[in-house]
């Protein structure tokens, strides 16, 4: 087509300029909705790979990170992503049995409560589960306590919200075979389930409930993005569930080597300066300038509860069946 | 037709708009069978879920109903300065967002809400508005005002001579004429306001309290996106299918026929109506009831309706551009299926209510994604899915407008020779443009707020208002939401109103 000469000039052009266009590697990486938008850790993301690749940086938001999943699911072997972006460890073993993933071949030093070992998934960032509450309300000191009172929580469903699940499992990994019995007794403080984080989030914001689930993270965004320090997490004497989420190469990819680049850029400081303030999370290797401030503020829980993969995976239905009997008396 | 003679109209758009339909709700459904692996059938769980659903479904169609027709009938009755503004704000709920609705309606009956605070000052106990009870007041919430404006219509139907004759004749209103009316249209009210809250999902969890509210589209959506069995889905969404066949067809026996005949379109003048503040006491209700929530959503997102990030206005601005071609969509699509008529045509009218938002979505996600980008597409294919989803409303109040139109002057049009677009241009479009106005509106203002198939489609450039809200709240920025939620509101509302408008430009009321 760049052969056609006889083109009015401004035509040839526009052709060169999509021939250049098409030169230039495009690497997509799939990821959840809120990674993406102009407040998420996209925009600084992208530009500071796109300094150093000479690629374009495609970011594909879908959902939350069970969409993500699904998406993936639904696209299978001929998918376009090259990476995929904001799973989490209890998705982590569904994701693999798609056997679409290849070994991420990263050596990172990572700054996780945990040790980690994963060949396939890298994580980019972490965080704790907990209660957020008013900081003039009493804190509540562990499940049990919580279970034990009248104060009125408000949580997400499990099949539809990943921090539902994240709960689910952090009363499983904490409870084990006691776990129902917990159900049974925290159902009396559970005002409702909300389908997703927002509308939990937004419900607790509007006072219709004196704690909600959500990460120890959270009291950080209103104190820095917002100077408010009336938010604090609770910390509970069982320990924390961890949320790790993790990014993943496509086995398939058309672009091995730049997914390979993005997948070692995802633990340098470029892009793990970012996560702090923009994901509201602990970023997986702490930034040479360490931690915004604020940060120091939060909530450092002593124990901190993790399933593995396989574990969360097989545990899952049985923890789901208990959840949904205990709260549906 | 043998029956009654119809002037000939080209029978291919309504075949197009039937298949269109078929294919957005059935087509996407056996997309998703297709891939499905076929596993075991339905769980204990499951039924539950039926079971609820169904129930919940019915409560909030008898209730919304049942407390509109009291609500229209004031309406019909009274004439005041402001009644027509009124009537479109009484509309707002129904096209509201859920999650926006929801936290509207808890800033009244919420644990701080004016209701419990109002009970504490009497040193009550304050009450809880999570349960089977929350879940109907908030479908009521959602569909009494649809119930209105559909009951509205048919009152408004009833020509100004029946009245007269009937005052001449000091014959029962009531019995002769507004019942008759009632009959013909309240089962298909009801019938709407049942598949609307079939497929119900956000709300039933969220003002349900737990999973004991848990509903079939829940269940779909646990299928799909917690356990990725999509023949589980698939089967789901078949029984949603089942019992909206079931509904339709006992709605439809028990739909009695319009008696009315023609009239010359006068404004009614009522002898019969005294008892005036019985009127006024239940439209003051009524709007207490809808407005004092939207008053709610309006006071939280007003403070920051300026300092919103740019990209809410573009995206405001997408959405526009979105509603506009699915109205547009829809009410060619209303008009040929109306002008075709028929059992079939009463189907297909209802068959989106019944579809599965998850399903199409993920169905039209498997159709597309072998030959393009899903994003690439996402306005256009939003467009298609959105003009099919309001076309129940659409049809609900047009074709029985199309259908009068034929009946009272089909003969005449024949014995003129008068047939294809001059039948059309001078006899049915200024006769129906009333329900086509209010057709358009509320396809465009349903379209606005959808958040089913964008979700699955868009990438950051086809961002919608709705989109953008949520993305708002997903990154603490309930304040920005609460705004775009605003926005929305009042977008929505505006474009309904203009094409309503619209519709009744040069009419009396």
């Amino acid at each position: 087509m760049r052969n056609t000469t006889y083109l009015p000039a401004v035509a040839g052009l526009a052709l060169c300029a999509t021939g250049a266009m098409a030169e230039t590697p495009v690497l997509q990486v799939m990821t959840y909705d809120s990674f993406v938008t102009e407040w998420g850790p996209g925009p600084a993301v992208e530009a500071a790979f796109e300094a150093e690749c000479a690629c374009d940086l495609q970011f594909v938001g879908t959902g939350d990170g069970a969409a993500l999943l699904a998406r993936l699911q639904l696209e299978g072997p001929r998918t376009d992503a090259d990476v995929v972006l904001g799973l989490d460890t209890n998705l982590t073993a569904a994701a693999r049995e798609t056997g679409l993933f290849a070994p991420h071949g990263v050596d990172a030093d990572l700054d996780l409560p945990i040790a980690w070992t994963d060949a396939e998934f890298l994580p980019f960032d972490w965080g704790y589960f907990a209660f957020v509450a008013n900081a003039d309300a009493t804190p509540v000191t562990s499940l049990q306590a919580l279970a034990d009172s009248d104060v009125k929580i408000v949580i997400q469903d499990p099949r539809s919200s990943t921090p539902g699940l994240g709960l689910l499992m952090w009363v499983q990994a904490a409870y084990g075979d006691e776990a129902p019995a917990l159900w049974a007794e925290l159902a009396d403080n559970i005002i409702t389930v909300t389908p997703g984080w927002s509308e939990a989030y937004g419900m607790f914001l509007e006072g219709e409930a004196d704690a909600v689930l959500s990460y120890t993270t959270s009291p950080a965004y209103h104190l820095i993005a917002e100077e408010d320090d009336s938010k604090v997490a609770w910390g509970f004497d069982e320990g924390h569930y961890m949320q790790v989420e993790v990014a993943g190469k496509v086995a398939g990819t058309d672009q091995p080597e730049l997914a390979d680049q993005f997948m070692a850029f995802m633990v340098s400081d470029a892009f793990q300066s970012v996560i702090p303030t923009t994901n509201w999370m602990y970023p997986a290797v702490t930034p040479a300038g360490g931690l915004p401030d604020g940060f120091e503020t939060l909530l450092t829980p002593e124990t901190s509860l993790l399933l593995s993969p396989e574990d969360a995976a097989a545990k899952r239905d049985a923890a789901l069946d208990a959840w949904r009997t205990a709260l549906s008396q | 037709m043998a029956h009654s003679a119809v002037p000939v109209t080209s029978r291919w758009p309504g075949v197009a708009a039937a298949a269109l339909v078929l294919v957005l709700t059935l087509g996407t459904l056996g997309a998703v069978a297709w891939r499905a692996e076929w596993g075991g059938g339905l769980a204990a769980a499951d039924w539950a879920a039926i079971r609820f659903t169904v129930l919940q479904a019915l409560l909030s169609a008898f209730f919304s109903v049942v407390l509109a027709i009291p609500v229209a009938r004031a309406l019909a009755r009274r004439r005041f300065r402001g009644r027509s503004l009124l009537i479109t704000l009484l509309g707002a709920p129904f096209l509201l967002p859920v999650i926006v609705a929801v936290l509207g309606l808890l800033a009244i009956f919420g644990r701080g809400g004016i209701v419990n605070e109002g009970l504490e000052w009497l040193g009550l106990e304050p009450i809880s508005i999570f349960g089977l009870h929350g879940v109907v007041l908030a479908h009521v919430f959602f569909n009494m005002p649809l119930a209105v404006r559909f009951i509205l219509q048919g009152w408004l139907s009833i020509p100004a001579e029946r009245f007269r004759l009937a005052a001449s004749l000091n014959a029962p209103v009531g019995r002769l004429l507004e019942w008759p009316m009632l009959r013909a249209v309240v089962p298909s009210t009801f019938l709407v306001i049942f598949l609307i809250c079939l497929t119900s999902f956000a709300v039933a969890l969220t003002m349900g309290g737990g999973p004991r509210a848990t509903t079939i589209e829940l269940a779909i959506y646990q299928a799909v996106r917690f356990d990725f069995d999509l023949g589980r889905a698939a089967l789901l969404a078949c029984i949603q299918f089942g019992l909206c066949v079931v509904a339709a067809v006992l709605a439809w026996r028990v739909t009695g026929n319009d008696p009315m005949g023609s009239g010359m379109d006068r404004v009614v003048q009522r002898w019969d109506v005294a008892r005036w503040g019985a009127d006024y006491a239940i439209i003051i209700c009524a709007a207490l009831f809808l407005l004092l929530p939207l008053a709610m959503i309006i006071l939280r997102g007003l403070p920051g309706i300026f300092d919103m990030p740019g990209t809410i206005w573009v995206a405001a601005l997408r959405s526009v551009f979105v509603a506009l071609g699915s109205s547009a969509l829809c009410v060619v699509m209303c008009l040929a299926l109306a002008l075709r008529g028929g059992a079939m045509v009463s189907v297909i009218g209802v068959m989106p209510l019944a579809a599965s938002g998850l399903v199409v979505g993920t169905g039209a996600f498997l159709l597309v994604f072998p030959f393009t980008r899903p994003s690439d597409v996402a306005l256009f294919v939003t467009m298609l899915v959105n003009a099919t989803l309001a076309l129940p409303f659409a049809l609900r109040s047009v074709a029985p407008a199309v259908g009068q139109v034929q009946a009272d002057y089909g003969r005449l049009a024949m014995s003129l020779n008068l047939s294809g677009w001059s039948w059309m241009r001078l006899v049915v479009l200024p006769r129906v443009r009333r329900p086509l106005g209010f057709a358009a509106g509320l396809a465009a203002a349903l379209s606005m707020g959808d958040l089913g198939v964008i979700a699955l489609f868009a990438g950051q450039s086809e961002e919608t208002l709705p989109l953008a809200m949520y993305r708002l709240m997903g990154a603490y920025r309930m304040d920005a939401a609460a705004s775009a939620a605003l926005l929305l509101v009042a977008l929505s509302l505006a474009l309904f109103w203009i094409c309503d408008r619209g519709g009744r430009a040069d009419a009396d009321m």
